[in-house]
């Protein structure tokens, strides 16, 4: 299940569009929306192409009404149709939120298991990008918060098309954050003809170690196995964890990391309070407290709005010097 | 674009539609009536909203529509669910909490969701409906079924941003939708006027949706002026926006008992002399289509009926405590 070693180079960007593509030729119910897809291919060309194959009734633009986006693909989605609805940034979610968590999550539930809400909403995170606090946050611990909501996070292309592809056949809302720096980052993925989806709650192990785990997501994977090369250079072998998605969460995989290594970083680029790290450390601290030599140590952004100025910004984001240097003083003890 | 709707009273509907509508009101009315009495003596947990006075809207509305016809509801959707054909046990079963109800217990009054008779479900967020049911016309709309779809919400919902970002969007579409506005005056406790600038009708034709006002209180007014946007849905011309005027006989909730907001003299003039159910027996009488004795004779047998649902629902069973975790997540 991890990053294939044979296939094509391709693009996180391209490989979300391939998902998609896959999806729409498999199944006429699925259909995208949301600002600028149609002819533009959206802001970060995401669905280019798309209209030209699956024509303006599959694939097309909305209003910038980003309740009415989420509200729309719920309908739809209770009505036979497999909404993929695209949210520009992640930021702007804030707009939908009642047809998210209120409407989609619910709906299943209240209706006695009567009405399903099979619809993804893309959309993205990460700062990095000098767009400042409104275009900038990872706000993915919001919706992990909600019965109801399922929660992806991929970290790389192969992940990227395995998850979405799942998502689109998921019979429940599932929200899917891409980070907006990884767009063009590289990495392997079958060839076409190969076809693959992967599993939700199953965590992939990035790299493996003996002496501490890394459990990253999205933008932070990166992070966590460049820390794991500065750590490996002084001898400490780091296991790096992505859970991929946070709802369900594969609690096991990540115990069982930390059971073997007895330490535990939890890394992501929301804002640490109240955040995704929180949640995932308050698991591993619970379930394999009696293994742990250490707290369970957290890295995620500052409690503070993402600033504009890249000395500012580059500050709020976690990089592999701020853990490295909790490593050093944990060694140090 | 508006067209203030002439009702010619009796003439679209035969005798027997008449008199099925008649019974349907007279269904809701009971329906309500013995639910304020099950909530009062705390049989029925939670809030209650009931829509004792605004039956003819969900009547005649409904009236205009098919089974596969979707609608979408508020959280003073009783009579809405009873007219898209829910059964008046399971019904009182969802109200009481219990495993038979529409939800199996986990909705309840503000969230009957009714799937076999194209009911989306209640909803208990002022305008959280109006979006998913522009969805639900997209849906039939690319799906090339010729459903249509009746979004009810009330006066309250008109100053929800949604709407307009919605009625926007299903105007551009020409998606066959029908925005039913039921305008029984007042947002839970705060009269319209107060909230509310400028003709609400111009709402709708401001995104050039066709609009009309329909006596509220009136069901054969209520059946034409629907019946025509169905026609206009059904024929790819689009969205409808309707106003149907309309009185809440009760409080906003069972807890809004002395009305300090509006006038008794109000209450009676809407209560008295323009109750929907008493207004179409007088007329159906004054035209020869029932005697007296005939309207009491339906009006026992939906008594009884309505007694029937409410011992249902109190024999039904409520959920075992595993069902608490069911349904989170489809499979």
């Amino acid at each position: 299940m991890s990053t294939p070693t044979e296939g094509r180079e391709i693009t996180l960007a391209e490989a979300i569009n391939e998902a998609m593509r896959e999806e729409m030729r498999r199944d006429g119910a699925v259909i995208v929306l949301g600002e600028d897809v149609a002819a533009a291919g959206g802001v970060y060309k995401i669905t280019q192409g798309l209209l030209a194959e699956f024509g303006p009734e599959r694939v097309f633009d909305t209003p910038i009404s980003e309740a009415t986006i989420a509200g729309l693909a719920v309908g739809a989605a209770m009505t036979g149709m497999r909404p993929i609805a695209e949210i520009m940034f992640g930021d702007f979610l804030g707009l939908a939120m009642d047809q998210i968590v209120n409407q989609a999550a619910k709906t299943h539930y209240m209706s006695g298991g009567k009405l399903a809400v099979p619809l993804v909403i893309r959309t993205t995170m990460g700062a990095g990008r000098r767009i400042a606090a409104q275009h900038s946050q990872s706000l993915s611990a919001w919706f992990a918060h909600i019965p109801g909501l399922k929660v992806a996070l991929p970290a790389t292309p192969y992940d990227a098309k395995g998850l979405l592809k799942t998502a689109v056949r998921d019979n429940n809302p599932v929200l899917f954050f891409e980070d907006k720096m990884m767009y063009q980052k590289k990495g392997t993925v079958p060839e076409a003809s190969d076809e693959f989806t992967l599993p939700f709650g199953k965590a992939d192990v990035k790299r493996p170690g003996r002496d501490l785990t890394l459990i990253a997501t999205s933008s932070m994977v990166q992070v966590a196995l460049d820390t794991a090369d500065e750590l490996a250079r002084q001898g400490i072998e780091a296991e790096v964890i992505d859970p991929r998605t946070l709802v369900p969460l594969d609690e096991e995989t990540l115990i069982g990391s930390v059971k073997k290594t007895s330490r535990c970083i939890v890394i992501d680029e929301g804002y640490q309070r109240f955040g995704v790290t929180a949640e995932i450390a308050a698991v591993v601290s619970q379930k394999a407290f009696y293994y742990l030599d250490a707290p369970v140590f957290r890295v995620g952004a500052m409690d503070v709005p993402v600033p504009f100025s890249p000395v500012l910004e580059d500050q709020t984001i976690p990089n592999p010097a701020a853990i490295v240097g909790i490593t050093r003083q944990w060694l140090a003890q | 674009m508006t067209s203030e709707l002439k009702t010619a009273k009796l003439s679209r509907l035969n005798k027997e539609k008449l008199l099925h509508l008649y019974r349907e009101m007279l269904v809701i009315r009971e329906f309500e009536e013995q639910a304020q009495d099950l909530y009062s003596r705390t049989l029925i947990p939670g809030i209650l909203h009931v829509s004792i006075g605004q039956e003819a809207v969900a009547v005649g509305v409904c009236a205009a529509l098919g089974t596969s016809d979707y609608i979408t509801s508020t959280h003073r959707g009783h009579g809405h669910c009873l007219a898209k054909g829910a059964d008046v046990g399971r019904m009182f079963a969802e109200l009481f909490g219990k495993v038979d109800g529409y939800c199996r217990g986990k909705g309840g009054s503000m969230h009957i969701a009714n799937r076999d008779v194209g009911n989306l479900g209640a909803n208990a967020i002022v305008g959280g409906s109006i979006p998913i049911a522009t969805g639900a016309a997209l849906s039939a709309k690319l799906r090339k079924t010729g459903q249509v779809v009746v979004c009810f919400f009330g006066d309250g919902a008109l100053n929800q941003g949604v709407l307009f970002e919605s009625m926007n969007f299903a105007s551009i579409w020409k998606l066959p939708v029908i925005y039913a506005c039921e305008n029984n005056q007042y947002g839970e406790y705060t009269p319209l006027g107060r909230v509310t600038a400028g003709n609400i009708l111009l709402r709708g034709q401001a995104f050039e949706i066709p609009s009309a006002r329909a006596d509220g209180m009136d069901v054969e007014a209520v059946y034409d002026a629907t019946h025509q946007a169905v026609e206009r849905a059904r024929t790819g011309g689009g969205a409808s926006f309707l106003i149907f005027e309309t009185y809440r006989f009760s409080g906003h909730g069972m807890s809004d008992r002395d009305r300090p907001y509006r006038s008794r003299e109000e209450e009676q003039e809407w209560c008295q002399n323009r109750d929907p159910i008493t207004g179409l027996g007088e007329r159906l009488m004054a035209c020869g289509h029932a005697t007296q004795a005939e309207l009491d004779s339906i009006r026992d047998r939906v008594k009884h009926e309505v007694a029937a649902g409410v011992e249902f629902g109190t024999k039904a069973a409520f959920p075992d405590p595993d069902e608490v975790g069911k349904h989170v997540y489809a499979d």
